[in-house]
């Protein structure tokens, strides 16, 4: 199998990658595997992880540009990174970029990873608070659950339990 | 600042012991990519700002909760010749993109070499445990309470709803990467490697070999590890990475056994032949190396072959690489050198009972 990089030398390295059950394959020879600063084996971000990315971006539809309507740039005001500059690197510049790019990470995230909301771990220090956020949403499946098998009895304590936590966070 | 010499020697001290299901599982490993909140990530950080990074760090490391789980060695990068860079890259105690690219990049080495972190490489800060062997949780366990501690100290980049803020998106959420590096050459042998292959990938998780001609991968390594990191608590991600890395050992044990009845005289030719090549050759290039060295690891595993341990092939899977080779004989080696060199090397460690 001949390298797809630079489609000379033959192949040694192969990855796979799935993203959201499509997979992708990628077969390079190892000159050009180092080039994109892949060493062997076992770092931690694959190969062209970049290239891959920047296929998967929310760019604003070319119809939209060809049509003359003005294209929207989106700047994080905190670094300077554009939208299409992450586009290009495949990576944030700041922590903020997070916010600012807010609007347009659903659809990646929901490619990249099949999800798009953080259910794992929450820094102490902060988590008090997001901890309780946590809890009342879990409760008010729950809740929801208890009304539909008529489970009155235990849904009013559930309510009681929600509005108690609640209050706690209003009080904050 | 003296340090020990993390170059020296081939095996850390961590790899010396026999972990769970080493014959099949070499390392289990974790990686957890944390930043802080109010400098940019590395790739934007001016040189002032990752100096910052690097002293708020630094300082985090005073603390003395550390210390209860080791002592630890801070290594700028900047005191590490070309050569140590690599041959640390080699140990997989730091990232390649950490050795060529950082500004301002540091290393943090546990005693044994089984915590590694990492400052101002593609994050802030990436926090690495290595354990022999099969154990995956164990690492994350460490990995966590490092993690904790250093939360205590510094401001974190968090968000309610992304989690830990990544440079990469491919990291954000939980920002863990947890892999196991296993050796299969049972089931590469019978064939049944390819379709194995595939359905781990069905699962989110991602396997990475190095491969060579055809479907062999190179000394039949494989690293399986998990691709999402956000939706899945951690506790998911690594109860799934386990259970599907337990199911593959089992197919390896079960391919062994049958190696071992249909095709006894054969699995015994390729083993001592590769032992006899190694034990003899003049010459060996880094992929003959590999394929050897996997013959031999599976003949010692199958009790075929005694008079070496899997300590020395663990050994030898670092020190037959280049950086290495040319740390041992203390000057740049050409390519076939470095084969002549490692042909050398590798004669020398079999030959000692
Ligand atoms: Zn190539
Ligand atoms: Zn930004």
């Amino acid at each position: 199998m001949i390298c797809q990089e630079c489609g000379k030398r033959p192949a040694t390295l192969h990855f796979t990658k799935i993203i959201s059950g499509e997979k992708t394959e990628f077969h390079i020879c190892e000159v050009c595997a180092r080039e994109k600063g892949e060493m062997i084996p076992g770092t931690p971000n694959g190969f062209s992880i970049h290239n891959l990315l920047s296929g998967l971006l929310d760019f604003e539809p070319s119809a939209q540009s060809a049509l003359g309507a003005k294209p929207q740039v989106t700047r994080c005001d905190n670094c300077g990174l554009t939208y299409t500059q992450f586009g290009k690197l495949g990576r944030f510049g700041c922590s903020e970029c997070y916010k600012h790019f807010n609007a347009r990470l659903d659809g990646l995230f929901r490619r990249v990873h099949g999800n798009t909301v953080h259910v794992g771990k929450i820094p102490k220090r902060s988590g008090g608070r997001i901890q309780d956020k946590r809890e009342i949403e879990n409760l008010k499946r729950e809740l929801q659950n208890r009304i539909e098998q008529e489970e009155f009895e235990s849904a009013a304590k559930i309510r009681d339990e929600i509005r108690e936590l609640e209050k706690k966070l209003s009080g904050n | 600042m003296e340090h020990r010499s993390y170059t020296d020697n081939a095996l850390s001290e961590w790899m010396k012991g026999h972990g769970p299901d080493s014959e099949i599982v070499i390392s289990s490993r974790v990686r957890i990519a944390r930043n802080l909140q109010t400098q940019p990530f590395p790739m934007l950080a001016t040189n002032q700002q990752s100096e910052e990074v690097l002293n708020q760090i630094t300082s985090a490391l005073q603390n003395e909760e550390l210390n209860t789980i080791s002592n630890f060695d801070f290594i700028p990068l900047t005191e590490l010749s070309e050569l140590d860079k690599r041959v640390l890259v080699e140990k997989h105690l730091i990232s390649p993109n950490l050795a060529n690219e950082s500004r301002n990049g540091a290393v943090i080495l546990s005693e044994n070499e089984s915590v590694s972190i990492m400052v101002n490489e593609e994050d802030h800060l990436r926090i690495q445990c290595l354990c022999p062997g099969f154990q995956i949780k164990e690492a994350w366990d460490l990995a966590s309470q490092i993690d904790d501690i250093f939360e205590s100290q510094l401001e974190y980049a968090f968000d309610e709803n992304r989690g830990y803020l990544t440079s990469c998106p491919t990291n954000v959420g939980t920002g863990i990467r947890a892999s196991v590096m296993m050796h299969l050459p049972a089931l590469v042998l019978t064939q049944q490697i390819n379709r194995i292959l595939s359905a781990i990938t069905q699962v989110g998780l991602a396997v990475r070999g190095l491969y060579g001609e055809g479907s062999e991968a190179l000394g039949n390594l494989f690293q399986i590890s998990n691709q999402i990191t956000l939706g899945q608590s951690e506790d998911e991600i690594i109860d799934n990475l386990y259970s599907v890395a337990r199911q593959i050992i089992e197919h390896e044990k079960a391919a062994r056994e049958k190696l071992l009845i249909e095709s006894k005289p054969r699995i015994i030719d390729r083993v001592m032949r590769s032992y006899g090549i190694l034990s003899h050759a003049g010459i060996m290039d880094s992929k003959e190396a590999a394929q050897r060295l996997s013959d031999v690891r599976l003949g010692i595993d199958l009790g075929i072959i005694h008079q070496v341990s899997t300590h020395i092939m663990n050994e030898l899977m670092v020190m037959a690489q280049p950086g290495f080779l040319q740390k041992q004989s203390g000057e740049k080696l050409s390519a076939e050198d470095r084969d002549i060199r490692r042909a050398e090397l590798i004669r020398e460690r079999l030959s000692i009972i």
